[in-house]
């Protein structure tokens, strides 16, 4: 019998092969269309406006007169949030998925990982309602000089938000450490708690790491919650019982107007817009970095 | 069974049985385990050869429905006894496991890792000199105790586990097939290194490699289906075995 070693033509593999090139050009090209509309607004921004003014100014108020365009008050605004929700949410998700993953039994387990997951998928309007009937009140029980709206308020309410998920993704990290290390640990004559702070944490840190870094992201990209119990008000102060707007906020507040394009009111948007990339970019480039240097491989 | 009764014995082990969730793995086992000896438990895979030797520093703890009974005494004194701290157990029995499994540290807190949480008394540094040169590794990594364990090879990183183990000065020290995911030459060497440590200390490994037995254990225990087939002396089980199923399966004509 004789053999034939010619390939029969793949028509379907090159047409799949095309049309896979064309999803990725399309979004790398989309990236590229929106970081040039981007530049090129923030450039009309700054023409009219000097940088310094925008970087270095206490006063955020374009659509009021006197118009001021200094950004620092939103940038505080936004960095409350951050710092505030941060408090709130890496230490309780990192004690939450340590007892999951280290203490809870697979009963326990297996009931309360797809309930943080649910909890994750939560639209963000529910948790601003949230922070405003239920978190505020009880600040002003607290602090008397609690505003109605008030960054506490939304930092702690954002806190909440990104909770699950940093629980449930610091889970996985704990989860994907081998048995054997624990084991190893174990037979050394360690107590749980000397295993999980000092062989499985350590060995998790580049996953605990990550959850920090998207946790981080999330609470400065975050904006409805934070309209709703934060307020519209730019103002630069580090009292978290005040009213504060944060960048995203402002982004919200002007597109919601009726701004005419091509106004400086209208640049403003594009000026913040780009200020918000250039710190989300740089957050993930620092912790890509870091987290190369602290990936401890194991089998 | 011939065995010398001076010696003293260390681990004894009586009428063990373990199930998991209500199936028999161990089944009634009794044997003794003499100071300062190497005995080695062979047996086909699933025969219960690592249940059993978990059982005898309370690794078995952290199994869901595992169930015990019988007796195991450390010294005479009850590993299993009310107010026994499974802690306190696995300080005075180190164990060495089948796939090699340091931690991703330098070789050195590797070593030094057990001694220091557990507070150990004494230089940490000469213990961790000593645990590696007990080890057969010091001359390889003494000039890179810094650097990540991980970098090691596995025959290595297997050492560097048996130092890790031994830098707690153990009173018994379990091996869990220590060489199969080893090179032969890699097993040989950690052959020589057991021959070394029985003069210290007393050491139980679990092996399915026949020839690995009879090289280096005094006395060897044959499992199968979770019984204790015959336990002796490991020259009178392989060459005038008691039982025909141990002839069988030392000969090599099953397992
Ligand atoms: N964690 C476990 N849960 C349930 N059954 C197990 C578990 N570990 C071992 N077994 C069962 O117990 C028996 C003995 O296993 P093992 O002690 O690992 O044997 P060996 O080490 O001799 O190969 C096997 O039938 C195995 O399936
Ligand atoms: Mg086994």
């Amino acid at each position: 019998m004789e053999t034939n070693l010619q390939g029969r033509p793949r028509l379907g593999e090159k047409l799949l092969e095309g049309s896979f090139f064309c999803c990725a050009c399309i979004s790398i090209v989309t990236t590229v269309v929106v970081i040039c509309i981007l530049a090129f607004e923030t450039y009309g921004f700054f023409v009219e406006i000097p940088i310094t003014d925008f970087l270095f100014g206490t006063e955020w108020t374009p659509l009021l007169q006197p118009k001021s365009y200094g950004i620092l008050p939103l940038l505080c605004g936004t960095l409350m949030i951050v710092v505030g929700s941060s408090l709130v949410a890496l230490p309780v998700g990192i004690a939450a998925a340590v007892y999951l993953s280290e203490y809870a039994s697979d009963r326990v387990r297996n009931i309360v990982k797809p309930v943080l997951e649910i909890l994750a998928g939560i639209p963000t309007v529910v948790y601003g309602f949230f922070a405003l009937t239920f978190i505020t009140p009880m600040l002003q029980a607290i602090f008397e000089s609690t505003h109605v709206f008030n960054a506490a308020s939304a930092a702690i309410v954002v806190g909440i938000m990104v909770l699950p998920m940093v629980a449930s993704m610091c889970d996985d990290a704990l989860q994907s450490v081998p048995d054997s290390l624990r084991e190893g640990a174990y037979s050394l004559g360690a107590t749980s708690f000397e295993v999980t702070t000092r062989i499985v944490l350590p060995a998790a840190l580049s996953g605990i790491f990550a959850s920090f870094v998207l946790a981080i992201s999330r609470a400065i990209g975050e904006t409805m919650a934070v309209t709703l119990a934060a307020g519209a008000t730019p103002n630069f102060t580090l009292n978290p019982l005040e009213s504060i707007q944060t960048m995203t906020a402002y982004i919200v507040q002007v597109s919601l107007g009726d701004t005419p394009a091509g106004t400086l009111t209208y640049k403003t948007l594009f000026a913040v817009a780009a200020l918000l990339f250039t710190l989300t970019l740089a957050l993930n480039l620092t912790a890509s970095a870091v987290m190369r240097r602290f990936k401890e491989t194991y089998e | 069974m011939e065995i010398s009764e001076q010696k003293l014995t260390v681990l004894d082990i009586q009428n063990v049985s373990i199930s998991y969730g209500g199936d028999l793995a161990v089944r009634n086992v009794s044997m003794p385990i003499f100071e300062k000896t190497i005995t080695a438990i062979i047996g086909p895979s699933g025969c219960g050869k690592s249940t059993l030797l978990r059982s005898f520093n309370r690794m078995n703890d952290f199994i869901e429905n595992v169930e015990q009974s019988g007796k195991i005494t450390l010294n005479r004194q009850d590993l299993y006894g009310a107010g026994v701290d499974p802690v306190e157990v696995r300080l005075r029995v180190g164990m060495v496991f089948q796939k090699p499994n340091p931690f991703p540290k330098s070789i050195f807190r590797n070593v030094a890792w057990g001694p220091t949480i557990n507070g150990l008394s004494g230089d940490i540094e000469e213990r961790v000199i000593t645990a590696l040169q007990q080890a057969a590794l010091w001359d390889e990594v003494k000039d890179r105790l810094q650097d990540s364990a991980l970098n090691l090879s596995g025959g290595q990183q297997q050492r560097l586990c048996i130092a890790r183990a031994l830098a707690m000065k153990p009173e018994v020290i379990l091996m869990d097939e220590p060489c199969s995911a080893l090179d032969p030459v890699s097993t040989s060497r950690i052959e020589d290194l057991l021959f070394e440590l029985k003069r210290e200390y007393t050491i139980v490994i679990v092996t399915h490699n026949m020839q690995q037995a009879a090289r280096v254990s005094e006395y060897t225990a044959f499992l199968e289906n979770g019984i204790l087939v015959e336990f002796g002396d490991t020259d009178q089980v392989f060459t005038r075995p008691e039982n025909h199923r141990t002839e069988e399966y030392v000969t090599g004509r099953f397992g």
